[in-house]
């Protein structure tokens, strides 16, 4: 049954790959300054577009401008744009599918029309499956097998070993920390909005530390940056005092907005800190410039600082600014981290394995394609790598 | 049903977004939902702003910590919007004049503490106290010497020494960094989307 589920997308992926066959049309003309025209219909869209390629001739006096031109339903031609008289190519959008549509290009000599080119026409349809990402779409396929296989292994109870990660294991100590020196706990989600992954998880571990808080009875502050962070991070906050059954401690004031404007936030950060003295300074999501400014700031009012982001450039700054930092995916792995639960822990588990993969292919690719240079088999390994790991 | 919602909610726009990448039939779904979202964070500005008056005339009203701070920022909240609503935002109206001479001042003012701040991080992260710090301390000081003028004075090869310390070890440290960011994104999102993941809901079973 297993073997059946596995093999049945593939096959159904690949009927969907040779049931695709563009509609292409050519033609030729050695009079004429267009020399050939081709209209096929544009790949890997949601259908109603025709690429169409064209080449002029060196020997044929070159025209003052060319037309390209579609004809209509009622047998019309119409001018569709104008374009220079050099090789080129252009894709006609908003087409309906299933329809067939004819090209053709007219060059004009002092604003007359002179040979025309051979038509060319093609029927656009839409792409069930694109072609460009199948690699993409094997190994995604592959990850999310391995990370469900060990959630399974979670849930079955199986011991995981996930190894210690400081920073997560200090979220405690900080809570704790602000609770004796009767502080509040700052918690910043960063400066983008609920569509950036980054804020998603940092929500996650929002409700982690919510329950700390509620636990220890800490003050918790959260400004934000945008509008809809805040409702869900009052409802995230409020949800978590709920849980820990502490639903008078939740203080909707405390979960604010700022401003959407970058600096004004950091600015409007900085005078919390300045102001309110947090004790603990969470800064987990996605950050820019504002970074090392916030970390900075937290840093000098002797606040114990845990930040975390995924992105390369900002790093360094929490690393040089803060305590902890946790470092591209030990952002992700915060809230499995911290909650214990067996299953969300085999997904950390299966996260692990798959990157344990990818550094295999990773070596595999390096040493094909330093081989490949002599031996052409290696090269090849190389280029199939290559192609199932790029995204078109 | 408390759970059931959203969690099918999550589950449903979970699988429409990662079917519109790979299945182009389907992308219109992908971006109606995108437009939703737009309108959702839209209307969400509303709230963010109502919560900010309201947050900062609570503060006055009950002479809260720090209350003194909260009548400069309603004044500058409402300036702004009046000013918008009333005179538009082209070239030579108010908001126009409040804009270019205030807040961008203000805002490049803040971003200019950037340059005082990278000193004081570099100063404590580049002190010599291990064989890694130390690393870090003459990789810095190669990198910065190979991008002024007067390293290559030193030596020809400086720069080039520079571009190699940036191009191989730190490009690869990145991309170390990107990949295993990549894995965390995924196994993140089908935790959510399938609804593994569940503290944003307040942890509930």
């Amino acid at each position: 049954m297993r073997r059946i589920l596995f093999v049945l997308p593939l096959l159904v992926f690949t009927g969907v790959i040779f049931a695709q066959s563009g509609g292409i049309a050519s033609g030729d003309d050695g009079d004429c300054f267009i020399q050939s025209l081709t209209a096929e219909d544009a790949p890997n869209d949601a259908g109603g577009g025709i690429d169409l390629t064209w080449t002029v001739s060196a020997h044929v006096t070159e025209p003052d401008s060319i037309v390209l031109e579609r004809l209509d339903e009622d047998g019309v031609w119409s001018s569709i744009g104008t374009i220079l008289p050099v090789d080129g190519s252009r894709t006609d959008e908003e087409l309906s599918n299933g329809q067939e549509y004819t090209y053709r290009l007219v060059s004009f000599y002092g604003g007359i029309p002179g040979a025309l080119s051979v038509e060319a026409g093609a029927v656009p349809k839409k792409q069930w499956i694109h072609t460009g990402r199948i690699g993409m779409l094997i190994l995604l396929t592959i990850i999310s097998l391995v990370i469900f296989y060990f959630i399974e292994q979670g849930k079955r109870g199986k011991d995981l070993y996930i190894r210690r990660i400081a920073g997560l294991t200090a979220v405690e100590d900080a809570v704790g920390r602000a609770t004796e020196m009767g502080r509040p706990v700052l918690y910043i989600p960063g400066i983008m909005d609920m569509d950036d992954i980054q804020t998603i998880a940092s929500m996650v571990i929002l409700g982690r530390v919510a329950m700390k808080t509620a636990e220890y009875g800490s003050s918790l502050l959260v400004p934000t940056c945008r509008a809809v962070v805040m409702s869900v991070a009052q409802e995230t906050v409020k949800e978590s005092y709920l849980q820990m059954g502490r639903p008078d401690a939740y203080q909707k004031g405390n979960i604010n907005y700022i401003t959407d404007d970058q600096f004004g936030y950091a600015a409007g950060v900085d005078g919390i800190m300045i102001r309110e003295k947090p004790a603990a300074i969470f800064m987990l999501g996605t950050f820019y410039a504002e970074s090392l400014i916030l970390a900075e700031t937290g840093r000098s009012v002797g606040a114990i600082q845990i930040a975390g982001t995924a992105m390369p450039s900002q790093i360094p700054f929490f690393i040089a600014a803060c305590d902890y930092t946790l470092i591209g995916e030990e952002l992700f792995a915060a809230s499995a981290y911290l909650s214990k639960e067996p299953k969300l822990l085999g997904s950390l588990r299966g996260q692990d394995v798959a990157k344990l993969f990818f550094m295999i292919v990773i070596v595999i690719g390096v040493l094909a394609a330093t081989i490949g240079e002599a031996w052409g088999p290696a090269a090849r390994v190389s280029d199939f790598l290559k192609t199932i790991t790029s995204v078109g | 049903m408390r759970l059931f919602v959203p969690l099918t909610i999550t589950f449903v726009a979970g699988i429409i977004m990662i079917l519109q990448f790979f299945v182009p039939a389907t992308q219109s779904m992908g971006e109606s939902l995108q437009e939703w979202y737009m309108i959702v964070a839209s209307f969400a500005i509303f709230i963010g702003a109502a919560n900010l008056l309201q947050v900062h005339a609570h503060r006055i009203r009950f002479k809260g910590r720090n209350w003194k701070y909260s009548p400069v920022t309603i004044v500058g909240f409402t300036a702004m919007v009046l000013t918008g609503l009333i005179f538009g935002i082209e070239k030579g109206t108010p908001f126009n004049f409040l804009f270019l001479e205030m807040v961008a001042p203000m805002s490049a003012t803040m971003f200019s503490l950037l340059a005082f701040f990278v000193a004081s991080a570099a100063f404590r992260a580049f002190r010599a106290s291990n064989w890694r710090a130390t690393l870090l301390l003459i990789s810095a000081f190669v990198v910065m010497l190979g991008r002024v003028p007067i390293g290559a004075m030193i030596w020809d090869r400086i720069p080039l020494i520079s571009e190699w310390i940036m191009q191989v070890p730190n490009l690869a440290g990145q991309r170390a960094v990107m990949i295993g960011a990549a894995m965390g994104m995924v196994a993140t999102s089908l935790r959510m989307i399938f609804g593994i993941e569940r503290s944003y809901l307040g942890g509930a079973d």
